[in-house]
C-alpha cells in the first residue's frame, strides 16, 4: 500500500519530547567546550553619530577577554563595488546603502550592533556590555513611510533620498473614469515581529585555517556562501552546521550581520565563541515583517464586475535594505490576487526609516498583496450593496483560463478559485451565519456577529530555477541515508523525506536517516523558505530515489544475469527479483553490498521551470462586543489547496500555524515605536504575541489540485494559512460592525481601535 | 554560594553565583539542555519545569531559591524509556513542530492535568496562556492535552 497521503506521525518527535532538541545554545561539542561568551553592545538611540567609544572600564572587569569595534575589522576585504541599484535579487543593497557589520560612525536603529564584548561567562558579558561607553550625537529621526518618502532627513545622505528602490505605480485614471463606482482606501499593513521561539543563536570556532560556524538558520549552504564573501575565505575553508532550529518564519533565511560578526570575532581572537540572543535583543535585532502603507483604488460596475484596481505601496524597509526591493516587488506581482481584472496598476516605493530592518516573514510580500485586494473587494462590495461572496464569484479567474498570465506578470499554473470558496462557505454554513447575523442585528445585541471572507492565490518556490539537491545512499545493511539541501526547522522534513524514500524504494521509514544542514556533508543546497521544500527538495529526493533504483536495477540484472527490463522491485517488501521468479529475490542489503563501492549512491539536483501558485479561501467568524470593541474569534474555516498532500498531519500543522500567525496580525500584534524611535514592544511583556486563549480550533477542509510543474504535483503549504487568514479575520471584524457605519479598520483590530471605529461611525451617523 | 538541588531524582550540589537562575543551573550546571529560554520577562513558558510537582518558570526562580527542592524537567518525565502519557499525546497529535517550546509546554500540560484532570478545551487554552508556541497555532497542543486527559481515563483518544 502506498504511504503517500497517509497520516504518518513524525519520526523527529521522540527525541524532541524526551531529551529536547539540540539547538545552538545546547551544543556541547568538544570544539565549543572552552568557548567564550559574546555579548553585543547595541545602540540605545535610533539615529546618531558615534563620536567616541571607550571600552577601558569594561576591559578592567574580571572575565573580560576583549571588546571589539569596527576599528578592529582591519582584516576584512571591502565589499565589491556596487551602484546601490536593486538588481532584483533578495540580497542587501550595496553602494551608498551598504550595511556595516558593526556601526562605523552612525547608528540608524535602536538595537544596531556597535561593539562586541567577549567574556568567560554569560553574566559577565551583560555586565561588561553596560560598561562600554559610547558617545552618541543624536540626529533627527525618520519614522514611518510617509515621513521617509518626504526626504526631510536622510538616513544615507550620500544617496540623496530615503527611497532606495522604486517602481512607480502607473497612474492611468481612464479605466476608473469608466466605472460606475470607485472606492479608495489607505491601508496600514503593520510591522510585526517574526518571533521564532528560539531567537538568533550562533557559535563559531576557528582552528587550523578552518572556520566552523553553528547557526540557527534556514540555510547552511547560503550562509557559508555569505560568510566566504564577507570574511574573504574560500568556501571550503568554512563549515556551517545548522543543528535543530527553533523556528524561523523567514527571519532566519541565511545569516545576518550579527552572525557574520561572531564568525569574524572567532577568527580574530582565536577563541571559540557562542551567542544566543535574549528576547529583548531579538525584538530589536532580528528582522521584522510587513510594514507597508498601501493605497488601494478599486472600480467597477453595479453588477459586481470589477474593472480596475490600483495598488500603491510604500514599503518601510527599516534602517537597511536587507532583501533589496523583494518584498514590495512580490506584493505588486500578486496584487490582483484571484481576480480577472481588466486593468491592474501596481507600484511601490521602498523607503528607509530609523527602525529595525524589514525582511521576509511568513508570506513575505504576498500576505500584504492579499490583504490589500481582499479589503478592496469588500469595500467595493459594501459600496454596491452586494454580498462579498457574490462579488468574488463574479470576478474570479475562470478554471478554463489556466495557465493564466496576470496583468502584473505572474503565470498562475492551476486554480479552482470558485470551488475553493464554495467549499469553505458550505463548511461554514455561510447562509446560516448570515441569518444569525441578521437576528443579532435586529435585536441590537451588544455581541455582533461578523463573517469575513478571503480568497487568495500566492506564489511558492518563486526561485524554482534555483532548485534543490538530494543525495541518497543505500548501504550494505539495507538502510538509506538522505542528504538534503532543504533545511528543516520544524516542518517535519525528516518524516516527509523518509516517506518519499519508502514509497519509491520500499526501504521502510525506520531504516531511512535524513541529514540536513552541514556543509561538509552537503556542500551544495539552497534551504527552506518561500514554501519551497516539498516541491523542490522533495522532488529532488524523489528524483534521487529513482536514480538509485535505476542503479540498483543495473546491479541486480548483473547479479541475476537477467535483462534489466525483467528486473522488478516490490516496494511493499523492498525486495528485487526477476519478474515472476520469487526464488531470485534480493534485498537492498544484498544489492548494495555487491556494488563496487559497497553502497548505491545517487546525487541529484532538481530544478523546476516555474513557481507554483497555491490558492484557497478562508471564512472567519468573529464576535465583536460593540460596547468594548473586543473581538473574539468563534470559528475559522479554511480551504488551502497546495496540490496533493504527502502527509496530512504535516500539512495540517503548517496550516494551523499559518492561520494563527495571520490571526495574530489581524487582531493582536504590532511593533511600535515612540516619537524618538525607541521601541515600545521590545519584550514579550509588551509585544502582544498570540497565545492559546486568543484562538479557536480551526476547521480545515481538504482540496488537492495538482500542478504539472514537478513530479509530485505539489505546491507549497508553509505560508498559505497566514496569507489567507489575516484578511478574512479583518474583513469579519469590519463586517460585524458595518451596519453601524464602519467601513474600514486597520490591523491589528484591537479593542481600542474597534471601539474607536464604532464611536466614530456613530458620531458621523448622528451628524 | 553552595546549593543543593534534587533534579529528576538526582542530587546535584554546586557552587554558583548568587544571581544564577534556575534555568541556567539546569542547563549549564546540571547539563540538562531540554529546558529552553525563550524570553526575559517570564512571558513565554519555554523554561517551565516542575518544582515539587508544580509548574514554575525556571527563568524566574533563582537556583538558590530552588535549593532543597525537587525539580522535574522533561528529561525526567519518561519512566524507563516509556514516554509519559502527555509526551505520547504530543507525539500522536502532532503537538510540536520545531520543538523549542515543547519541553516547557509538556511540563505545563502535565501540571495542568494534575490540577484539573478533566479540562474542557477552554480550560486547556486558558491554562496554557503563559506558554507561547509560534509553530502549531496551539491547535494540536490543545488536542494533545485533551487526548492525554482522555488517555489517563483510559478513554479513546479523539482525533
Amino acid at each position: 500500500m502506498s504511504i503517500m497521503g497517509t497520516r504518518v506521525i513524525r519520526t523527529e518527535d521522540p527525541r524532541l519530547l524526551t531529551a529536547g532538541g539540540v539547538y545552538v545554545d545546547d551544543l556541547r561539542t568538544p570544539e565549543l567546550s572552552s568557548a567564550a561568551n559574546l555579548t553585543f553592545v547595541r545602540s540605545p538611540v535610533a539615529h546618531a553619530r558615534i563620536t567616541g567609544i571607550d571600552a577601558s572600564e569594561a576591559l578592567a572587569e574580571p572575565g573580560v577577554i576583549a571588546v571589539l569595534t569596527f576599528r578592529d575589522m582591519d582584516d576584512l576585504v571591502p565589499p565589491p563595488p556596487s551602484s546601490g541599484e536593486w538588481d532584483g535579487s533578495p540580497a542587501p543593497l550595496g553602494g551608498p546603502w551598504a550595511e556595516p557589520l558593526l556601526a562605523i560612525d552612525t547608528v540608524r536603529f535602536v538595537g544596531e550592533p556597535v561593539a562586541v564584548v567577549i567574556t568567560d561567562g554569560r553574566y559577565q558579558g551583560e555586565d561588561a556590555a553596560d560598561l562600554v561607553s559610547v558617545d552618541y550625537d543624536p540626529l533627527p529621526v525618520v519614522l514611518g513611510p510617509t515621513a521617509a518618502v518626504a526626504d526631510q532627513t536622510l538616513l544615507f545622505p550620500a544617496a540623496g533620498t530615503n527611497v532606495a528602490v522604486a517602481k512607480p505605480v502607473p497612474t492611468d485614471d481612464a479605466p476608473f473614469d469608466a466605472c460606475d463606482v470607485v472606492v479608495e482606501q489607505d491601508i496600514v499593513n503593520q510591522r510585526v515581529a517574526c518571533l521564532p521561539m528560539e531567537g538568533r543563536a550562533t557559535a563559531a570556532a576557528y582552528s587550523g585555517g578552518k572556520l566552523t560556524v553553528w547557526a540557527s538558520s534556514q540555510n547552511a549552504q547560503v550562509s557559508r556562501f555569505i560568510l566566504a564573501g564577507a570574511l574573504g575565505m574560500a568556501p571550503d575553508q568554512i563549515r556551517v552546521v545548522v543543528p535543530d532550529v527553533g523556528g524561523g518564519f523567514g527571519a532566519k533565511i541565511a545569516i545576518d550581520r550579527d552572525t557574520i560578526t561572531i564568525a569574524w570575532a572567532a577568527r580574530k581572537t582565536g577563541r571559540a565563541l557562542r551567542w544566543a540572543e535574549t528576547r529583548s535583543e531579538n525584538l530589536v535585532g532580528m528582522t521584522q515583517g510587513r510594514a507597508q502603507l498601501q493605497h488601494v483604488k478599486i472600480g467597477g460596475n453595479r453588477d459586481g464586475r470589477i474593472l480596475a484596481y490600483r495598488l500603491d505601496v510604500i514599503q518601510d524597509t527599516g534602517a537597511y535594505a536587507r532583501v533589496g526591493g523583494l518584498l514590495p516587488f512580490l506584493t505588486c506581482l500578486m496584487a490582483p490576487g484571484v481576480y480577472d481584472i481588466p486593468d491592474v496598476q501596481a507600484g511601490f516605493r521602498m523607503a528607509m526609516t530609523n527602525t529595525t530592518p524589514i525582511a521576509a516573514y511568513r508570506g513575505a510580500g504576498r500576505p500584504e498583496a492579499t490583504a490589500a485586494v481582499e479589503r478592496a473587494v469588500d469595500l467595493f462590495a459594501a459600496e454596491i450593496g452586494m454580498d462579498p461572496a457574490e462579488v468574488r464569484r463574479r470576478n474570479f479567474i475562470a478554471p478554463d483560463k489556466f495557465p493564466f498570465q496576470t496583468k502584473t506578470g505572474a503565470l498562475y499554473d492551476t486554480g479552482l478559485y470558485a470551488e475553493a470558496l464554495d467549499k469553505a462557505m458550505a463548511a461554514a454554513d455561510y447562509a446560516g451565519l448570515r441569518r444569525e447575523q441578521e437576528r443579532r442585528r435586529a435585536r441590537g445585541d451588544t455581541k455582533q456577529l461578523g463573517i469575513g471572507l478571503s480568497s487568495y492565490v500566492e506564489i511558492t518556490a518563486a526561485d524554482a530555477a534555483a532548485g534543490e539537491t538530494a543525495k541518497i545512499e543505500v548501504s550494505s545493511d539495507g538502510s538509506a541515508t538522505v542528504y538534503t539541501g532543504s533545511s528543516s526547522h520544524g516542518q517535519g522534513h525528516h518524516t516527509a523525506w523518509a516517506m518519499l524514500v519508502q514509497e519509491e524504494l520500499g526501504i521502510p521509514m525506520d531504516k531511512v536517516t535524513v541529514i540536513h544542514g552541514d556543509t561538509d556533508l552537503i556542500p551544495v543546497g539552497v534551504g527552506t523558505y518561500a514554501s519551497r521544500s516539498l516541491q523542490l527538495g522533495g522532488s529532488a529526493v524523489h528524483k534521487a530515489a529513482i536514480e538509485v533504483k535505476d542503479e540498483a536495477r543495473h546491479q541486480v540484472a548483473d547479479m541475476l544475469e537477467a535483462a534489466e527490463a525483467d528486473v522488478v522491485l516490490d516496494t511493499a517488501t523492498g525486495m528485487w527479483q526477476v519478474r515472476g521468479d520469487p526464488d531470485t529475490a534480493l534485498s537492498w542489503a544484498q544489492v548494495a553490498g555487491q556494488s563496487s563501492g559497497g553502497s548505491l549512491i545517487a546525487d541529484v539536483s532538481f530544478t523546476a521551470d516555474l513557481p507554483t501558485f497555491p490558492f484557497g479561501s478562508h471564512v472567519s467568524v468573529v464576535e465583536v462586543d460593540t460596547e468594548t470593541g473586543k473581538v473574539t474569534m468563534l470559528r475559522h474555516v479554511t480551504v488551502d489547496d497546495a496540490g496533493p498532500v504527502l502527509n496530512p498531519v504535516l500539512a495540517e500543522g503548517q496550516r494551523h500555524g499559518g492561520i494563527a500567525q495571520g490571526a495574530a496580525q489581524a487582531l493582536l500584534e504590532e511593533v511600535l515605536y515612540d516619537a524618538d524611535g525607541n521601541p515600545l514592544t521590545s519584550t514579550l511583556a509588551d509585544y502582544a504575541a498570540v497565545s492559546a486563549p486568543d484562538l479557536p480550533s480551526f476547521e480545515l477542509v481538504s482540496s488537492e489540485t495538482p500542478t504539472t510543474l514537478n513530479p509530485l504535483g505539489v505546491k507549497g503549504i508553509g505560508e498559505a494559512g497566514t496569507i489567507g487568514s489575516a484578511p478574512a479575520i479583518q474583513n469579519a471584524v469590519i463586517d460585524a460592525v458595518s451596519h453601524l457605519g464602519v467601513r474600514h479598520i486597520d490591523m491589528p483590530a484591537t479593542p481600542q481601535r474597534v471601539w474607536a471605529a464604532i464611536n466614530e461611525a456613530r458620531k458621523a451617523g448622528t451628524r | 554560594m553552595k546549593v543543593d538541588l534534587r533534579v529528576n531524582g538526582e542530587e546535584i550540589t554546586a557552587d554558583v553565583e548568587d544571581r544564577m537562575l534556575l534555568v541556567h543551573f539546569l542547563r549549564d550546571v546540571a547539563d540538562l539542555t531540554a529546558t529552553n529560554i525563550g524570553c526575559d520577562t517570564t512571558s513565554c513558558g519555554a523554561c517551565t519545569v516542575l518544582l515539587d510537582g508544580e509548574s514554575v518558570k525556571s527563568c524566574t526562580v533563582l537556583a538558590a531559591q530552588a535549593a532543597g527542592h525537587e525539580i522535574t524537567t522533561v528529561e525526567g518525565l519518561a519512566a524507563g524509556g516509556v514516554m509519559h502519557p502527555v509526551q505520547r499525546a504530543f507525539h500522536e497529535q502532532h503537538g510540536l513542530q520545531c520543538g523549542f517550546c515543547t519541553p516547557g509546554m509538556v511540563m505545563a500540560v502535565v501540571s495542568l492535568l494534575a490540577e484539573n484532570p478533566h479540562p474542557t478545551e477552554d480550560q486547556v487554552r486558558t491554562g496554557l496562556e503563559g506558554n507561547l508556541c509560534r509553530c502549531t497555532g496551539y491547535h494540536n497542543i490543545v488536542r494533545a492535552a485533551l487526548a492525554a486527559a482522555a488517555a489517563q481515563e483510559g478513554q479513546e483518544v479523539p482525533a
